[in-house]
């Protein structure tokens, strides 16, 4: 057997990985998740910029498709300054019914009536952020959670069937529904976490497939009479929720605001008192940052990636609540997620995963959704432009080089440079 | 073709890692280039092979000064490389890997694989290789993948051979065999340079020796020179280190090790059978060269090994197999060997650091929430006790030297009520102060009645520090020797040769 020992060196890794039983191994960094790391300890400022930037091709856009744009410019030569004018007019246009849109209306008759559109904001960022939260936290342990659609299905599900199917005196209904909601994501969110830490099944492989999973279940059960489906209709959509059990609305039936709003606030608080002020989420954090170095300091590794997969999944699901219990209470079908899951996924980003800033990211999309409506009835630019908005942002903070070459930043103190590659050993390392 | 490096200089931030090499490779010649690890033979030959930029210095071939800007340049003049670690694509056939890099390709961009194939077979054949060009590497033996990478090297018409550590993944058997080759290669005209650290095969194979240490050359020798000449070549002279250190007390047996042995990921034995008992109030230091088992042995006092076999014992309590927590709750510090990766949080705070091993309750947990005060005030007093030079508790660790990392992480295991303390390479890559500061820190550990584990691959750290010195060799323990051992004793045990007259204990496995 000594034959076998290694004089010197490192074990040579891409060679032997097929025989290294997964669970035996300890946790290492990947490249993703150092790209990870640079994505969530960017600065503030980039995200800013990052949304500046995609404003601003979003502008171009607008202006490019934009129909009296491209009439004049056939005559560009002649009259230039008609096109420069309707460029204009195209761009102010579009962003101005989107702040009305998302903000403040000023062409309505009275304040009651002109502060809609905030609330409206607020009602669609209800979800995005505790949605947001969840895969934040997820982001904070080095973990990328894609799974949002599940868990958002799963948790509108729960909520749902304890919304519609159950009798219960009037606030019990309603903490009865969002604590099945919450517990549903986060049974899906704990699966992952135990494959992840039983057999090494990678958590992005695994929430991107439970994706489809429970989707096609949903499907499945929405169309099977008895099951989720209204009795008596033939469409895949349940039955309304009994009125016990819906958030109630914060402002009055003139408004969409509803409790979820608060709910997402005080998720907001708790996340952060969670991952900054208790020890699991210090525990978090140092398996987030050195899974290496939390593990010598006797951190059980494997147990932390459960939990943080199932309370990352159980905001999630937090977020299908608000989208069953609040923004449609009419009963709901496959589309109810409304896509939050991905969309959190981008809001956590430009959070920055942490638990402010993905507040204000939410509350941001939720303005982009609520203007992008108004922008298309009022200007005719389709909405798919808030979408590439949208995708913008991620790619500009997914890139914080780019946006520096842009605006011309310095590089951060402490960044590396790259290295070439070091063939023989892991460190050069010269004692003394 | 005669190769020649002068006043090579090659510094990675403040360390020099070569300082001014002088070297020349005549034609047909074999040329070792012994030192330990970490002396600067690896970044020497990959400043050769164009991986790395000198700082200063040049390398001339056949008397003419070559610019590398990469491998690609180095191989063009005739330089072929070995790497310790292949770099072989596993699913690739022998005769794919050996084209990689400089594909010929046929008609429409066809691969032209027969090409390859022929060219794999005639090497093989003139140098009896016996290797299959249709073969998966994955499929072959360590041995014969070196040969692979040798075939691709001269198949691109190498002149010099550079063999980094070439050995370390053999077996006896291959290294034998390697031998062979490397001197049939020879004879046909090729020069090689031979990076290792194994004294045994130095003498067997080379024509001329250099040895490297802390990045200089300290000399070159003739193979007729014995083990001991070479040893203290390579280990050099003592440094004056001094540690004010009476002569230890020591208790009752505190630590039992008895026939530990761990296997480790890559399904190897990595510490074979090895048995030693460390007493209260003394220092057990154990020597060797890098990559002997001493990582695994620490890491399975720890319970981060999960493979261990025999029996571990902490005043009279096992220890084995138990969960990392479980082994810091029975009171055992550790200061693991790499402190970025294994030690500390960069992203963390200092005060935070400090905490790291203790999040699970009192003092700084109470009722599942930080107790931030606490933590604030203990930062604050450790920083003064352990001399941490930082702008306060709030710096991140990352932004600390290495010496000031090390003291919060000495910090933060010292803090804790110890049984044993196990500190493995305390100092490395620190500045001589906080070397010192460590060493006294250790000192004051054992005379306050804690059973000490020193590891170490510096002879003069051992030297310094220990009461008895067990030195591991291929995973088992050489021997256990007192601490005034003369260190070319030393030196020789850590080449695998058990002294005549010493005492053997544990397991060797040499």
């Amino acid at each position: 057997m000594s034959d076998q020992i290694p004089g010197s060196g490192q074990p040579q890794e891409d060679l032997e990985v097929s025989q290294v039983p997964p669970a035996a191994r300890a946790p290492e960094p990947s490249v993703a998740t150092t790209v990870l790391r640079q994505i969530v300890t960017g600065n503030a400022l980039i995200s800013l910029l990052a949304v500046l930037l995609a404003l601003i091709v979003g502008a171009i856009l607008i202006v490019a498709v934009d129909p009296v744009v491209q009439q004049t410019a056939g005559y560009f030569f002649s009259r230039p300054s008609d096109m420069l004018q309707a460029m204009w007019n195209a761009a102010s246009g579009a962003y101005s019914s989107l702040f009305q849109g998302a903000i403040y209306n000023f062409g309505a008759a009275d304040f009651a009536s002109g502060i809609r559109p905030l609330t409206l904001t607020l009602t669609f960022a209800t979800p995005l952020i505790v949605a947001g939260l969840g895969v934040a936290l997820s982001f904070r342990v080095g973990l990328f959670n894609i799974g949002g659609q599940a868990q958002i299905l799963t948790g509108a599900v729960c909520a749902g069937y304890v919304g519609f199917a159950f009798d219960l005196p009037p606030v019990i209904h309603l903490i009865a529904a969002i604590v099945a909601g919450v517990v549903g994501g986060a049974l899906v969110g704990a699966l992952v976490g135990v494959l992840k830490a039983r057999t090494g099944a990678h958590e992005v492989i695994v929430t991107i497939m439970l994706n489809y999973i429970v989707l096609y279940l949903l499907r499945f059960l929405l169309r099977t009479p008895g099951a989720l489906q209204a009795p008596g209709g033939n469409n895949p959509k349940t039955p309304p929720m009994k009125s016990t059990a819906i958030y109630p609305l914060l402002l009055g039936p003139n408004y969409t605001l509803h409790l979820g709003f608060i709910v997402s606030i005080l998720a907001t608080i708790v996340v952060w008192y969670l991952l900054n002020r208790s020890n699991l989420g210090f525990q978090f954090r140092a398996v987030g940052e050195n899974p290496n170095a939390a593990r010598v300091a006797g951190i059980n590794v494997k147990n932390i990636y459960v939990w943080a997969l199932a309370i990352s999944a159980g905001l999630v699901g937090l977020a299908g609540v608000a989208q069953v219990l609040g923004t449609v209470t009419s009963g709901f079908g496959e589309s109810i997620d409304a896509g939050v899951g991905f969309d959190a996924i981008t809001v956590a980003l430009l959070g920055r995963s942490r638990p402010w800033g993905v507040f204000a990211a939410g509350l941001l999309f939720g303005a982009l959704k609520a203007g992008g409506f108004a922008m298309q009835a009022n200007n005719s630019v389709p909405i798919d432009i808030i979408l590439v908005v949208q995708s913008l942002i991620v790619l500009f903070i997914a890139a914080p080089p780019l946006v520096r070459a842009i605006f011309r930043l310095p590089q951060p103190p402490g960044s590396r440079k790259l290295r070439t590659p070091r063939p023989s050993s892991k460190k050069v390392v010269v004692t003394r | 073709m005669k190769l020649e490096l002068r006043g090579i200089t090659k510094r990675f931030g403040a360390l020099i890692a070569n300082d001014h090499i002088d070297l020349v490779v005549e034609p047909g010649e074999i040329h070792c280039l012994l030192g330990e690890n970490g002396a600067g033979k690896s970044t020497l030959m990959n400043v050769l092979y164009g991986l790395y930029q000198a700082d200063d210095g040049e390398i001339l071939i056949d008397d003419v000064e070559q610019h590398f800007a990469g491998p690609g340049d180095a191989m063009k003049a005739g330089i072929g490389m070995v790497h310790q670690h292949f770099m072989l694509i596993p699913v690739f056939t022998v005769a794919e890997n050996v084209m990689l890099g400089h594909e010929e390709t046929k008609f429409g961009g066809r691969l032209d694989l027969a090409g390859a194939r022929a060219k794999v077979r005639e090497i093989s054949e003139r140098f009896g290789f016996s290797v299959d060009p249709d073969a998966l590497v994955e499929d072959l033996p360590v041995g014969v993948q070196q040969r692979v990478e040798i075939i691709k090297a001269l198949s691109r018409d190498a002149k010099v051979l550079v063999f980094d550590e070439p050995t370390a993944v053999l077996t006896p058997q291959e290294t034998d065999e390697l031998i062979v080759i490397m001197k049939q290669l020879r004879d046909a005209g090729t020069s090689i340079v031979f990076i290792t650290h194994k004294l045994r095969e130095v003498r067997e194979v080379a024509d001329r020796i250099t040895i490297i240490r802390l990045g200089k050359v300290v000399g070159e020798a003739e193979p007729t020179a014995t083990n001991a000449e070479l040893a203290s070549l390579m280990v050099g002279r003592a440094v004056d280190l001094t540690v004010d250190k009476g002569p230890e007390k020591p208790g009752a047996e505190a630590l039992v090790v008895s026939n530990l042995s761990v296997i480790d990921a890559r399904n190897q034995l990595v510490v074979n059978a090895v048995s030693f008992e460390v007493r209260a109030g003394e220092i057990l230091a154990i020597a060797g060269v890098q990559g002997n088992g001493q990582t695994e042995l620490t890491e399975a006092l720890l319970g981060l090994q999960h493979r261990v076999t025999g029996e571990i014992t902490l005043d009279g309590k096992s220890i084995r197999n138990r969960s990392v927590r479980e082994v810091l709750d029975a009171g055992v510090g550790f200061i693991p060997e790499d402190r970025q990766e294994d030690g500390l949080v960069a992203e963390f705070t200092i005060a935070e650091n400090l905490m790291l091993d203790r999040s699970t309750g009192a003092p700084f947990i109470r009722g599942g929430a930080l107790q931030r005060g606490f933590i604030a005030e203990f930062a604050e007093k450790k920083i003064g006790e352990f001399d941490i030079r930082a702008q306060g508790i709030d710096t991140l660790v990352g932004k600390l030297s290495g010496g000031n990392q090390q003291k919060v992480v000495l910090a933060r295991e010292l803090s804790r009520d110890l049984r044993l303390f196990v500190a493995a390479q305390p100092t490395r890559g620190l500045d001589v102060g906080s070397i010192e500061f460590v060493h006294t820190r250790i000192v004051q550990t054992r005379d306050s009645g804690i059973p000490v584990i020193v590891v170490s691959t510096e002879l003069d750290e051992v030297v310094a520090l220990a009461d008895r010195i067990a030195v591991m060799y291929r995973g088992g323990i050489v021997g256990i020797v007192p601490g005034d051992t003369p260190r070319e004793t030393l030196g020789l045990m850590m080449a695998g040769e058990v002294p005549a007259g010493e005492t053997s204990q544990g397991g060797a496995a040499a």
